[in-house]
């Protein structure tokens, strides 16, 4: 299989589960009002007079992403999971690598979309002056969201097959976003302070190292996953 | 079982090493001028921690060589290593805090090497919690090993993750560019606990291995007994 028959199995995956989320819109929907929920609660969990709404904005911000997307993380899998439809796949003649990017591709748009809605609702809350750099803030939360959904989908895809995989899956995630969310969360700390463009070139290139690493690494091992 | 005998051989002869340790620590190892007693945990404590991130890379070499080959007993080497890491894991999370206090003033800090054992420590709770929750050898092994394999890469990322953010932790005394930085008799004490611990790491391995092979041999007889 060529490469452009890859890309179009992943299309044709990523496609299917946007359209099955797009019928019921429950997971979308459930993952949102979580987000401004946990927004809300984060604003309310400090001393107001000790801690400022821009000190508080980074951390917050990245907890709310990290959690609302692991709630639509789960989903991915166990779509396949009812009735067998992964059986279904597996006889298919789309390869893993196909399948992997597709998942990949369906999660980052569901918790892309998720991101880019509850993101202007997390400015006008936190009072974030942020809209000259916010073409930076998108590059980070992009670059954050592709690693965070590329491990996200490979751990799905194991904790699937066990009992727990609601519980499962945060435990085995949460070590591996990590590295991911402190370096996000440092850069938008700096990129909303204002800071010049070279107090981001560490973090930025961990950040960027860690998901051109575990992307492929996630793509690499996925077949090991779904062999049967 | 052969190598059961031996590893538990091993694992006599490294406690009465580590006996040996605590004398030579306590006894004939100068105190520290500025940490006083407290210091003496320092050959325990580094120790373990090395025995625990040899369990640990030992785990992902052979989660690899799982993957690469498919071979039953690379998995088995895994699992046992993961097992006897966590124990040495817990040796050093407690004895760090212990020496913690009096030193640092605090039990807990979140220094750069505290943070990164720690999360290692979780790291393999997690991958023993997964293997517990499947029945089926096959995918036991191969989805815990894609997880070993993911767990090996994501060390440094962690390490220098926590680097960045903040360090308290002594410098290395042992392991850096130029010569060590431990006066002579302290850094023989801490060779020694290092090899007795090295020797505990094995002593352990081959027990928790032996048994593996043992509960291994039983599942597939209670399969056969089913089927």
């Amino acid at each position: 299989m060529g490469s452009y028959e890859t890309l179009r199995v992943a299309l044709a995956i990523a496609a299917k589960d946007l359209l099955v989320e797009q019928r019921t819109k429950t997971a979308f929907f459930s993952s949102l009002v979580f987000a401004i929920l946990v927004l809300t609660i984060l604003y309310f969990a400090r001393d107001a007079t000790a801690v400022s709404d821009l000190d508080l904005a980074p951390g917050a911000l990245w907890v709310t992403f990290t959690f609302a997307g692991m709630l639509g993380l789960n989903r991915a899998f166990l779509l396949e999971r009812e009735n067998r439809a992964v059986d279904g796949l597996r006889l298919s003649p789309a390869t893993p690598t196909g399948i992997f990017l597709g998942k990949v591709l369906g999660n980052l748009v569901f918790v892309g979309v998720v991101e880019l809605v509850s993101l202007p609702l997390f400015i006008l809350f936190y009072d974030v002056p942020i809209w000259r750099q916010l073409g930076l803030l998108l590059l980070v939360i992009f670059l954050a969201t592709t690693g965070f959904v590329a491990v996200g989908t490979l751990f799905s895809a194991i904790v699937v097959r066990t009992r727990f995989s609601e519980v499962m899956l945060p435990v085995l995630l949460l070590p591996f976003l990590f590295p991911p969310i402190v370096a996000a969360v440092q850069l938008t700390r700096r990129i909303v302070a204002l800071r010049p463009f070279d107090e981001l070139t560490g973090w930025l290139s961990m950040l960027a190292a860690f998901v051109v690493i575990f992307f492929f690494l996630s793509l690499l091992l996925f077949e090991a996953i779904l062999e049967e | 079982m052969r190598s059961a005998r031996r590893g538990t051989v091993i694992t006599g002869l490294a406690l009465l090493g580590l006996t040996g340790v605590y004398i030579r620590a306590l006894v004939y190892t100068p105190m520290e001028r500025l940490q006083g007693l407290a210091q003496k945990i320092f050959y325990v404590h580094a120790p373990a921690a090395w025995a625990a991130l040899l369990a640990f890379a030992v785990t992902g070499l052979f989660s690899l060589l799982y993957l690469i080959t498919r071979d039953r007993k690379f998995d088995l080497v895994a699992s046992s290593s993961a097992e006897v890491g966590v124990a040495f894991s817990l040796v050093m999370l407690t004895t760090g805090p212990l020496w913690g206090k009096p030193v640092w003033g605090t039990w807990w800090t979140w220094d750069a090497r505290l943070t990164s054992t720690l999360f290692i420590f979780l790291l393999f709770v997690g991958y023993l919690v997964l293997r517990g929750a499947f029945n089926d050898f096959e995918i036991r092994a191969r989805f815990s090993a894609v997880l070993g394999v993911m767990a090996l890469v994501l060390v440094p990322f962690i390490h220098v993750t926590v680097y960045w953010f903040r360090t308290l932790h002594p410098e290395p005394v042992l392991l850096k560019p130029d010569r060590p930085s431990l006066p002579g008799v302290m850094l023989t004490t801490l060779l020694i606990s290092i090899g007795v611990f090295t020797a505990l790491y094995v002593g352990f391995m081959m027990q928790r291995h032996a048994l593996t092979v043992l509960r291994d041999i039983r599942d597939e007889e209670t399969v056969d007994a089913n089927a």
